[in-house]
C-alpha cells in the first residue's frame, strides 16, 4: 500500500485514489495576443523534465476531487511535500544538492553506500517497473 | 441573478406515479436472501430520500443550515454531522461542497427556504436524490465486509462514528459514513447501485448476509 497526504482532506490516502496531472506552477500568458509563436508553443506544449525535483499537480480523483501540488523527487520516486493549490512549494532542488552531499559523507565514513551505487539500484528498480 | 433560478419539486408524487428504487430491479434479478438467524451482516436500501449537494463558502453555508435544519456544518474534512433524530445529516464532501441528506418529503421545502435564507450569495444547491441511492449496511461483521471491499481503513477504531469519505468500493466509488455504532452507510449512484448490491451480496456470503426490507421512509 502506497499512501499520499491530501492537503484537503488532511489525512494520508490510499495512492488508488490519486491522478497525476503534469508540471505544476505553469502561468498563462497574461496577454496571449501579444506572445510570439514560440512562446504561446511553450507554454501550451513544452514540459520540464528533470532528472530529480519535480514540482506537479495530482488531482485527488476518488476523494475531494481536488488539484493539489506535490514536489517530487523523479529518481527515487520519494514525495517530499504535497501543498494546495495557490500555493509554493517549500522543498526545492537545493533539497536534492543536501541529500547528496550527506550520503557522498556517508559513502566516505562507511564505505558501504556510495552516490553511485545508489543509482544503479534505483536503475535497476526502474528497470523491474517497466 | 438569483431571480432566474428555476427551483422545482422533482420529487415524484408517489400517490400516481409509481416510482422504482435504484435497486428496485437488482431486488428481482438478483433476489433478496431473508437476513438469518446465523448472519452477521444485512444490507437495506434507504431509498426516496432527498440528496442535496451544497456549494459555496462554509461560514455562509453553515450560518443558513443552522437557521434552517438547525444543524451546521461538520467542521472538519471527512466528517458528517447527523441531527438529534439521526434523518438528517450533513457530510463534508471537499472544502466548498457538503452533501445533505433528509427525508424525501422535506427535499424541496428545505431547498426552497434554504434559498429564501442565502438570498443572492455566491452559492450552489443541486437537488442530486434521483441519482443516487443509499445502502445501509449493519451487523457485527459489516466492517469486514467493506475491508474486503474498498482500499480505505475501515477498522471501527479508525473509521469512527462520525467520519464519511469518498473511497474506492470494489471497481468504483462510493460515499462511505458511519452515522452511528451500529450502521455503515454507503451512498452510491444510481447507474452502479446494481453493481454494488451484487458485490455486497457476494462480499457478504460468508457472513451470511441478509437484506432488510425497507420499513423507514416507504413512499406512501
Ligand atoms: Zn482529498
Amino acid at each position: 500500500m502506497f499512501h499520499i497526504y491530501c492537503p484537503y482532506c488532511e489525512e494520508l490516502r490510499e495512492e488508488e485514489e490519486f491522478h497525476p496531472k503534469g508540471q505544476a506552477h505553469i502561468a498563462r500568458p497574461e496577454e496571449p495576443d501579444a506572445c510570439s509563436d514560440e512562446e504561446w508553443g511553450d507554454y501550451l506544449f513544452f514540459r520540464d523534465n528533470p532528472r530529480g525535483i519535480h514540482h506537479e499537480m495530482w488531482l485527488h480523483a476518488v476523494g475531494c476531487r481536488k488539484f493539489f501540488n506535490i514536489t517530487r523527487n523523479t529518481v527515487s520516486y520519494e514525495i517530499l511535500e504535497t501543498y494546495k493549490m495557490g500555493e509554493q512549494p517549500t522543498v526545492g532542488a537545493e533539497h536534492l544538492a543536501r541529500e547528496e552531499k550527506t550520503s557522498s559523507v556517508q559513502a566516505a565514513e562507511g564505505g558501504q553506500q556510495t552516490v553511485g551505487a545508489s543509482d544503479a539500484a534505483l536503475a535497476s528498480v526502474k528497470g523491474a517497473q517497466a | 441573478m438569483s431571480n432566474s433560478i428555476h427551483v422545482y419539486d422533482a420529487r415524484a408524487d408517489h400517490a400516481t406515479v409509481n416510482a422504482e428504487s435504484p435497486l428496485a430491479y437488482s431486488f428481482q434479478s438478483s433476489g433478496m436472501p431473508a437476513p438469518g438467524e446465523e448472519g452477521r451482516a444485512v444490507v437495506g436500501e434507504r431509498a426516496f430520500l432527498g440528496h442535496l449537494i451544497l456549494r459555496g463558502g462554509a461560514i455562509v453555508l453553515d450560518e443558513a443550515l443552522r437557521e434552517v435544519l438547525g444543524i451546521g456544518l461538520p467542521g472538519r474534512p471527512n466528517s458528517l454531522t447527523v441531527d438529534a433524530d439521526g434523518q438528517r445529516s450533513v457530510q463534508w464532501l471537499s472544502p466548498d461542497e457538503w452533501l445533505l441528506i433528509v427525508p424525501g418529503d422535506e427535499t424541496f421545502g428545505l431547498e426552497t427556504r434554504l434559498r429564501a435564507h442565502l438570498g443572492g450569495s455566491h452559492v450552489a444547491i443541486v437537488d442530486v436524490s434521483a441519482g443516487q441511492t443509499l445502502i445501509e449496511l449493519t451487523g457485527e461483521a459489516a466492517h469486514e465486509v467493506l475491508m474486503k471491499s474498498t482500499v480505505y481503513d475501515v477498522d471501527p477504531h479508525e473509521f469512527t462514528v462520525g467520519k464519511g469519505v469518498t473511497t474506492i468500493f470494489a471497481k468504483t466509488s462510493v460515499i462511505l459514513r458511519r452515522p452511528d455504532e451500529s450502521r455503515w452507510e454507503l451512498i452510491v449512484r444510481r447507474s452502479f447501485a446494481d453493481y454494488v448490491y451484487r458485490w455486497l451480496l457476494d462480499a457478504g456470503e460468508e457472513y451470511g448476509i441478509g437484506v432488510a426490507r425497507e420499513s423507514r421512509h416507504e413512499p406512501q
